[in-house]
């Protein structure tokens, strides 16, 4: 990376920077923050059609005032992408066609016929169409100052009619059916929506371009549910994603000028939320996969302590050092395996390492103890309550035995009047040093 | 039969209501008194849901009408509550349990304004009245279906509402929380509010409703569950469909017919 490029870019000195930067991350704030109802609404796919359906909006208005003049095909792009809208609703309403062939129809014939528009206004020789087809992929260096006052008006009105509507946005998008039984309009609401959504991808049409924004209006708040349960954190930290991939793709485009900045902010949010999808506490992959492999570990740790501790009941001599040999006798388990989980519980101060084996410490004792205790309660239980024969109790109670807390086993000890026997008329320990 | 009650909370005139152009309930026509626990039962597909749905304004009849409180829906609105079908909403969505009963304010407090503390507190008190005081902050994902059930009752409780339509409040609930909402609908009709709820178990119906609605596309009967609830209505409502009235909905959807000539 280009030290000096990344330096000249955030001291904001050149003016064009700063028009470029502040007219990104408004956009892509406020696309985001819209997205995240279109995402919870189950309309994503809405609004890639919407985004592909303004370009045929934007050559007509090309084509009416022969100048690319911002607010005319602003306005041309709404019209077009409104119209979009309309027709899928038209057409999933009054023919056989399902929603998602409606979709994927209304997109490829708008986008067609503006293909076709495009083509023509670039062969007709008109000078002034020379920067046309960056609506395409996006172009942010060619956002001027005058250009930013529209983008940032617009802005503001998607900023302050989604917190004005927010409250009924949320209800209408958890329950239609019940925030109409409230008396709230949700015809009206829907159109709200629905308007917010296509002004959304208009603003982001010079920049982002108009075959890549629907990406930006669901793929930040996509990232962003990987984070939290609360809709409002939800629609912020999406706004934040969106912003950041706007600053990302502005900073990219400068430092090389060739790159078009619509793509690289589509690649940078998607980065967003590949890193939310695998990394996000609790949600992500990543931390999942660790839990199941943290459970795994308590698992065998667990088991392996019970090893030490049917092997004492066999000669009622708990403190006994046994050898690798002897410990796999009694349980079939992988040598390695078996190595190094004896190896760990040593490092936790549950087993002593001897000349001739291993053998539990007071704490491996007890913690062995309990397993089997609990074992036992819970074979007792099982066997008690829930009429399952004694020989069928061994296999559930093998994995219960490690998840139970102390409250439930509080509440087992109980249920069962302080047992001393279980099912198979085995002792159950009672804890206690060795 | 239908007995109809002299000074009615609701009634319902001559209602018919069409999925387009097939008719699926005919000429519902009924009444109900303040202050009772009424059952709305019927077979699969008798068209349970779909009146309360057209009682709630959610689907427009083809002809008839609703009266709440001899008055128009629109016009009484703030004092009826409704009670969706537990399996019509995304559980997975990112609200709280909180967030969701405080829903039930919305219609009080208006489009635009946000909720306050006296909403806060009345939304609390609901939780509790449905022992769920203890998940307030617990994302709904995480709820039991009994508890999810227990929320949508706590958001209808909070709307203070006269008039409570429940649209299968029972279905897919554990027994605890069927005797909680029971002892519920109880309270509410001893405090003078009127309780409709679609069911479909015959054995506890006359156990929970002292008034019955008996649908099977058309009214079978309609009383209190002494008189209408006999094992000959019962067996007209459930003893099979009606196959005519299915045929002719039938031939109206295909061509297109309007339900009433003008």
């Amino acid at each position: 990376m280009d030290m000096q490029a990344l330096l000249d870019f955030f001291s904001f000195a050149d003016p064009n920077v700063r028009y470029v930067v502040l007219g990104n991350v408004l956009l892509s704030a406020s696309a985001a923050m819209v997205g995240a109802f279109t995402l919870l609404q189950k309309k994503a796919l809405v609004g890639d059609a919407v985004s592909h359906a303004v370009l045929p909006g934007v050559c007509a208005a090309f084509l009416f005032s022969g100048s690319k003049s911002i607010a005319l095909m602003l306005i041309g792009a709404f019209a077009t992408g409104w119209l979009a809208l309309v027709a899928i609703d038209y057409i999933t309403a009054q023919s056989k066609i399902k929603k998602d062939a409606a979709i994927g129809l209304v997109l490829s014939v708008f986008f067609g016929v503006g293909m076709v528009m495009m083509t023509n206004i670039q062969q007709s020789g008109n000078a002034a169409q020379s920067g046309l087809d960056h609506f395409i992929f996006g172009k942010a260096a060619t956002l001027i100052g005058s250009d930013l006052l529209i983008f940032a008006i617009l802005s503001l009105v998607l900023l302050v009619t989604v917190s004005l509507f927010f409250k009924a946005f949320v209800v209408l998008s958890f329950d239609r059916a019940y925030a109409q039984a409230l008396g709230y309009p949700v015809r009206r609401l829907d159109l709200l929506l629905t308007s917010l959504t296509v002004l959304a991808v208009v603003t982001g049409i010079t920049a982002v371009g108009v075959v890549l924004m629907a990406a930006m209006l669901v793929t930040p708040a996509a990232a962003a549910r990987y984070w939290t349960d609360n809709i409002r954190r939800m629609v912020a930290i999406a706004a934040a994603f969106g912003a950041f991939a706007g600053v990302a793709g502005a900073y990219i485009s400068y430092a090389a000028p060739a790159m078009p900045t619509g793509p690289w902010m589509v690649v940078v949010s998607s980065l967003i939320a590949f890193g939310s999808f695998f990394f996000a506490p609790k949600k992500g992959i990543v931390p999942r996969q660790y839990m199941q492999w943290k459970n795994r570990r308590v698992i065998t740790d667990e088991n392996t302590l019970k090893m030490f501790y049917h092997l004492g009941e066999r000669n009622s001599h708990f403190g006994t050092a046994r050898e690798l040999k002897e410990l796999i006798n009694s349980r079939e388990v992988a040598e390695p395996l078996l190595r190094a989980t004896l190896r760990r519980l040593v490092a936790k101060g549950m087993l002593e390492r001897h000349a001739n084996g291993w053998r539990l410490t007071d704490e491996g004792y007890r913690k062995a103890a309990r397993v089997v205790r609990l074992h036992r309660l819970w074979e007792l239980y099982l066997a008690r309550y829930m009429d399952i024969a004694a020989d069928h109790v061994h296999d559930d109670a093998e994995t219960i035995e490690h998840i139970i807390t102390p409250e439930i086993e509080q509440e087992l000890e109980h249920q069962l009047g302080y047992p001393d026997k279980d099912p198979h008329d085995t002792r159950i320990p009672k804890g206690g040093a060795l | 039969m239908i007995i109809h009650t002299k000074e009615p909370v609701l009634e319902v005139h001559d209602l018919t209501v069409s999925y387009s152009r097939k008719p699926v309930l005919w000429g519902i026509d009924f009444t109900l008194p303040a202050g009772c626990v009424a059952g709305i039962m019927g077979p699969n597909g008798a068209g349970k849901s779909t009146l309360l749905k057209s009682i709630m304004g959610l689907i427009p009849p083809s002809s008839g009408y609703v009266k709440l409180f001899n008055r128009p829906l629109e016009d009484v609105r703030h004092r009826v509550s409704y009670v969706p079908q537990r399996e019509s909403v995304d559980w997975d969505f990112p609200v709280s349990v909180l967030d969701v009963v405080l829903m039930g304010r919305y219609g009080k407090v208006g489009l635009l304004r946000s909720t306050g503390r006296r909403d806060r507190e009345i939304a609390l008190e609901c939780l509790e009245k449905v022992g769920m005081q203890a998940y307030t902050k617990r994302q709904i994902s995480q709820l039991s279906g009994g508890q999810q059930q227990r929320v949508f009752l706590a958001r209808a409780l909070a709307q203070e509402a006269d008039f409570y339509f429940m649209d299968e409040p029972f279905a897919g609930v554990d027994a605890a929380t069927e005797q909680t909402i029971v002892g519920l609908l109880r309270d509410m009709a001893a405090a003078g509010k009127t309780v409709v709820v679609v069911h479909h178990d015959l054995q506890s119906a006359r156990e929970y409703f002292d008034w019955i609605i008996l649908l099977n596309m058309h009214l079978v009967a309609a009383g209190p569950v002494t008189e209408a609830f006999t094992d000959e209505k019962i067996q007209r409502a459930y003893g099979g469909k009606l196959s005519l009235l299915s045929q002719v909905g039938h031939v109206m959807e295909k061509r297109a017919f309007p339900s009433r000539e003008n």
